[in-house]
C-alpha cells in the first residue's frame, strides 16, 4: 500500500470504522412496513427457505442504483409456474421496491431490476407459485453513505 | 496520543487492504496502458477499472446503459432545426458518425478565433448562437450535456488525443497548477487523492486516477448524465472549497490538463461510474 | 416522459424458444422523499406499473414504487411459440401511458 501520512492514514481510518459500523445495521429490527407488507403478499402463511436466487452486490457501489437479478426454479409450465415475486427492503423510508408478475408465456421465472437502498439493509423476495406454495430468500446489502460518491 | 492514532492508522490500514482485495477482487488485474515517457504516471487506467464488477457490467451493454438514452435524444436534436437561421446541427455537419467521429476525443481545442481553448460544449454553444442564431444552452441543461454525450460518443473507442504544445502551453501549464494546489477546509489537491492514493479507499470511497475519458458520465449517485465541469465543482465541493464556475478559464485549463493525464485511454463516453 | 424507450429482443427465435427480453425508459422516478431547494417536498411522480403482452396475452409485468432507480431498466424472458407482436406499456403516476411495440418472426 505504500507509505502514507497521518492525514491519510486518520482519512482511512474513517473509511475503517464506517466499513465495519456497517454491517450492524442490517440486523436492526425493520424500519418500515416491510413485516406488513410480506403479511398481506402470503395472506399470513409461512414462506419456505428455497427455489429463489437473488443476484445483489455485496457492498453496493451507490445505494442509488442497485442492481438486482432474481432467479427463481420452476418448469413455468401452465400446471406449475411462478404467479408473483414480491420484493421489499426493510431499511426504506417504504419497504415496498416492486412485484413482478409472470406467466407460463415468461417461459423463465427471471428478471432484473435497479433498486434504490437508502441504507444497509436486507432485500427480501416472497415468491407465490400457481399452486399458492410460498418461498423467500434475503440478501443484505451494505450501502455506504456519505463522501464523494454519496 | 500520537501513539494510539498510529495504531489505529495501523490496524485501519491493514483491515482496508483486506477489504479492498476482498471487494475489489480485481483489483491486481486493473488493466491500463503504458503512458508516455515523461507522464507522471507509469500506467494511465480508466475509472472503469477501479468500479465493481455491477457498475462495470451497466456500461459494458449499450442497452443496459442509461448513457444511450442521452445518445438517442440528441441523435433527434442533432436533426432538428432550430433558432432563426433555420439550421439543425445536420444542416452544417451532415452525418454526426462521420464527421464528428475523432472531435470529441481532441477537446479542449484552440480557437484562433478566441485566442483561448474552448471545450466541447462551448463548441457546440458557438456553433448556436453564431451559426444556427439561437440561444445557448446552459450549462447543466439536459439539452447541452446530451448533445456533448451523443458528439463525445462518436469517438468512442478512440485514444484521447488533446494537443497541449503552443498557444495551450500555458493552459496546460495553468492546468497542471491547478491540480496540484490543495484547497478547502480538507486542504486536499486533485493530486492527493488521484495521483498519490489512486487505488485506495478514502472512507467509503475508492479512489481512482480520475481521468476524463468517460465524461459526461452516468453517475449512479444522479441517476443522470454528469458533465466534466460539474464532477469538478463536485470534487471541490467535497473538500469544502469554493468552486470555479463551470466553464470559466480555470476549470477549462484543468480540463486540458487532465485529459493529457489520461492521454491515449480510449473514449468511453457514455460511461457508468459510481 | 417524452422519450423513446429502449427495447432489445431477437428479430426471430425458434418456435418454442426463450428469448431475453430487455427495456429502459427515461424517468426520473420521483421518489415523493427529497425536498426542494425551499425545503418544501418534491411530490412523487414515477412509472408504477410495466406490461408486456405477446399477441394480447400477458407475459409479464410488474408493480414498481419509489425504490426504483431512476431510468428504470426492466429485464425478463418470452417463450415464443408463434410469431407476433410484443406490446410494452409503462404507466405514469401522472396516468400517461408510453407504450411500444416489438415484431417477432419465427425461424424456419
Amino acid at each position: 500500500m505504500g507509505a502514507i501520512n497521518r492525514r491519510q492514514a486518520f482519512l482511512l481510518g474513517g473509511g475503517f470504522v464506517a466499513l465495519t459500523v456497517l454491517p450492524m445495521a442490517a440486523n436492526a429490527e425493520p424500519s418500515n412496513d416491510a413485516g406488513e407488507m410480506i403479511k398481506k403478499f402470503t395472506g399470513g402463511k409461512e414462506a419456505a427457505k428455497g427455489k429463489i436466487t437473488l443476484d445483489l452486490p455485496e457492498i453496493a457501489e451507490n445505494g442509488n442504483t442497485v442492481p438486482l437479478a432474481l432467479t427463481v426454479e420452476s418448469p413455468m409450465t401452465a400446471e406449475n409456474y411462478v404467479k408473483e415475486v414480491l420484493f421489499v427492503a426493510d431499511g426504506n423510508p417504504n419497504a415496498g421496491v416492486a412485484t413482478l408478475m409472470f406467466t407460463p408465456m415468461s417461459g423463465k421465472a427471471e428478471a432484473s431490476i435497479r433498486i434504490r437502498l437508502a441504507q444497509t439493509q436486507n432485500v427480501i423476495a416472497v415468491a407465490k407459485m400457481s399452486d399458492g406454495s410460498l418461498f423467500t430468500e434475503r440478501k443484505t446489502v451494505k450501502v455506504t453513505i456519505g463522501g464523494c460518491g454519496g | 496520543m500520537s501513539i494510539r492514532y498510529g495504531s489505529l492508522a495501523v490496524l485501519a490500514t491493514a483491515a482496508l487492504t483486506l477489504s479492498a482485495i476482498a471487494v475489489f477482487g480485481q483489483e491486481a488485474e486493473r488493466k491500463g496502458i503504458p503512458a508516455p515517457p515523461g507522464h507522471v504516471f507509469k500506467t494511465i487506467i480508466s475509472g472503469y477499472q477501479f468500479r465493481t464488477k455491477e457498475t462495470r457490467a451497466l456500461q459494458d451493454d449499450d442497452l443496459e446503459n442509461p448513457g444511450f438514452l442521452a445518445v438517442e435524444r440528441a441523435a433527434d436534436m442533432w436533426k432538428t432545426v432550430d433558432g432563426s437561421e433555420g439550421k439543425s446541427c445536420m444542416s452544417c455537419h451532415g452525418e454526426a458518425e462521420t464527421t464528428m467521429k475523432g472531435v470529441g476525443a481532441a477537446m479542449p481545442k484552440w480557437s484562433e478565433k478566441l485566442n483561448k481553448p474552448v471545450n466541447l460544449e462551448q463548441q457546440i454553444n458557438i456553433c448556436r448562437s453564431e451559426h444556427m442564431k439561437v440561444q445557448p444552452w446552459g450549462f447543466k441543461s439536459k439539452e447541452l450535456t446530451d448533445m456533448t454525450t451523443f458528439v463525445r460518443f462518436q469517438s468512442r473507442g478512440m485514444p484521447v488525443a488533446v494537443k497541449t504544445d503552443g498557444p495551450m502551453s500555458p493552459w496546460f501549464e495553468k492546468g497542471k497548477e491547478i491540480y496540484y494546489t490543495r484547497v478547502g477546509q480538507l486542504d486536499l489537491a486533485c493530486a492527493s487523492c488521484h495521483e498519490k492514493n489512486n487505488g485506495k479507499f478514502m472512507r467509503a470511497d475508492f479512489l481512482s486516477q480520475g481521468q476524463t475519458n468517460g465524461f459526461p458520465t452516468y453517475r449512479l449517485r444522479d441517476q443522470r448524465l454528469i458533465p466534466l465541469h460539474e464532477r469538478f465543482e463536485g470534487c471541490m465541493f467535497d473538500v469544502r472549497g469554493v468552486p470555479y464556475k463551470p466553464l470559466s478559464d480555470e476549470f477549462l485549463a484543468l480540463e486540458l490538463y487532465v485529459a493529457w493525464r489520461g492521454i491515449g485511454l480510449p473514449v468511453e463516453t457514455p460511461s457508468v461510474r459510481n | 416522459m417524452a422519450d423513446k424507450p429502449r427495447i432489445k429482443l431477437p428479430k426471430e427465435a425458434r418456435k418454442g424458444e426463450i428469448i431475453q427480453i430487455k427495456t429502459l425508459v427515461s424517468h426520473l422516478m420521483e421518489s415523493g422523499q427529497r425536498k426542494d431547494a425551499q425545503g418544501k417536498p418534491i411530490p412523487r411522480k414515477i412509472i408504477n406499473k410495466f406490461t408486456c403482452e405477446f399477441n394480447d396475452k400477458p407475459v409479464f409485468s410488474c408493480v414498481l414504487e419509489p425504490a426504483i432507480s431512476a431510468n428504470p431498466y426492466i429485464q425478463f424472458d418470452a417463450k415464443v411459440d408463434e410469431e407476433g407482436t410484443f406490446k410494452f406499456a409503462w404507466t405514469d403516476d401522472d396516468g400517461s401511458v408510453v407504450m411500444a411495440e416489438e415484431k417477432i418472426a419465427l425461424k424456419a
